[in-house]
């Protein structure tokens, strides 16, 4: 920043690092409290936890890893969005796969009539 | 590289920021080798990304061995996450301080970054062992096998960091703050927090799933 003696540094400044750190415990409180209580409604609590782990992470982009909108950030930037594009098709393509399989699976019963045989 | 450079050649637009952003020329040094760095981290957590969703899938498949609810305790995983929360500070803070050439404050503070780091591991270690010691060990379940392997490779990688730290540090003491040394610092940095990045997504899907009231 720009009291930084050496003006090409970005390291941040003190004040945005502990603006982070207290948003990143407030939201980790918040994800235990929520998944240790019924405040939210049980089958949205999967949900609910995702939200405040991706506020969490965006936290931690912005305030510890400096990902930002600045002019050195375009290629960072495009970088994330191609990392997130396949982190997504990777996890959500395996669950999707996998429930399907787990769908069409012969039942235990037939299963067994079908070894006995 | 060239990627920058239509990035800047982009630029005039805003004529504040052209200087900043490196100009007609090359991006400097520091910039391209973050640039780098910051790639190898993507694919990191790609890669981790396939163990998160081996784990989504296989996590109820016990075979009629210990569920995520008898095994995890939520207090250490508490400990854990401030743990790595609280070191993650220090260290962004001892980049702070060497940039202003504060090197006593940068020593402190990264010195606590390790013993913070250091702690996270130890519980870590303490809660496998324990783990391993009641028959649950990775052999147990297929559940067991990827809660082992995730939460175990995350494991690896702040082994791994604290290692990278301790030489950083050697070689700050023993080179002074250079441009190169700062560089491999801020490296050290981002997987620093890449690491936490990785640790919230841990914590949310294996621990606090796990142990839902």
């Amino acid at each position: 920043m720009s009291e930084s003696e050496s003006g090409d540094e970005d390291a941040g400044s003190v004040l945005a690092y502990t603006a982070g750190l207290g948003l990143a415990l407030a939201l980790t409180a918040a994800s235990f409290i929520v998944s240790q209580t019924h405040l939210l409604w049980a089958p949205g609590l999967a949900a609910g936890l995702a939200v405040l782990a991706i506020a969490q992470m965006g936290v931690h982009l912005v305030f510890f890893l400096h990902i930002g909108s600045g002019p050195d950030n375009t290629n960072t930037v495009l970088a994330l969005a191609f990392g997130v594009l396949i982190v997504t098709l990777v996890v959500s393509g395996s669950l999707w796969i996998m429930a399907n399989l787990n769908g069409n699976m012969m039942p235990e019963a037939a299963m067994q009539e079908m070894q006995k045989s | 590289m060239s990627q920058t450079a239509q990035a800047s050649a982009d630029a005039p637009a805003v004529p504040g920021v052209v200087a900043r952003a490196g100009g007609d020329g090359p991006a400097p040094v520091r910039v391209v080798v973050a640039y780098g760095f910051w790639i190898f981290l993507l694919s990191d957590i790609i890669m981790f990304a396939a163990l998160f969703a081996t784990y989504a899938v296989l996590n109820g498949q016990t075979a009629g061995g210990p569920t995520a609810r008898q095994l995890f305790d939520i207090r250490n995983v508490a400990v854990e996450t401030v743990c790595l929360l609280f070191s993650s500070y220090t260290c962004g803070l001892a980049q702070l301080f060497i940039a202003r050439r504060r090197l006593p404050l940068f020593y402190a503070f990264f010195g606590m970054t390790f013993v913070l780091g250091a702690l996270f591991l130890g519980l870590e270690i303490h809660e496998f062992s324990g783990m391993v010691a009641r028959g649950a060990g990775p052999s147990r379940s297929a559940f067991l096998s990827s809660f082992f392997a995730l939460v175990g490779l995350h494991g690896t990688h702040v082994t791994i960091g604290l290692l990278w730290l301790v030489f950083t540090v050697l070689q700050v003491a023993a080179k002074g703050p250079r441009p190169y040394v700062l560089r491999r610092l801020h490296c050290f940095g981002l997987f620093w927090h890449a690491l936490d990045i990785i640790w919230v997504a841990v914590m949310s899907l294996v621990y606090l799933m796990g142990v839902r009231v």
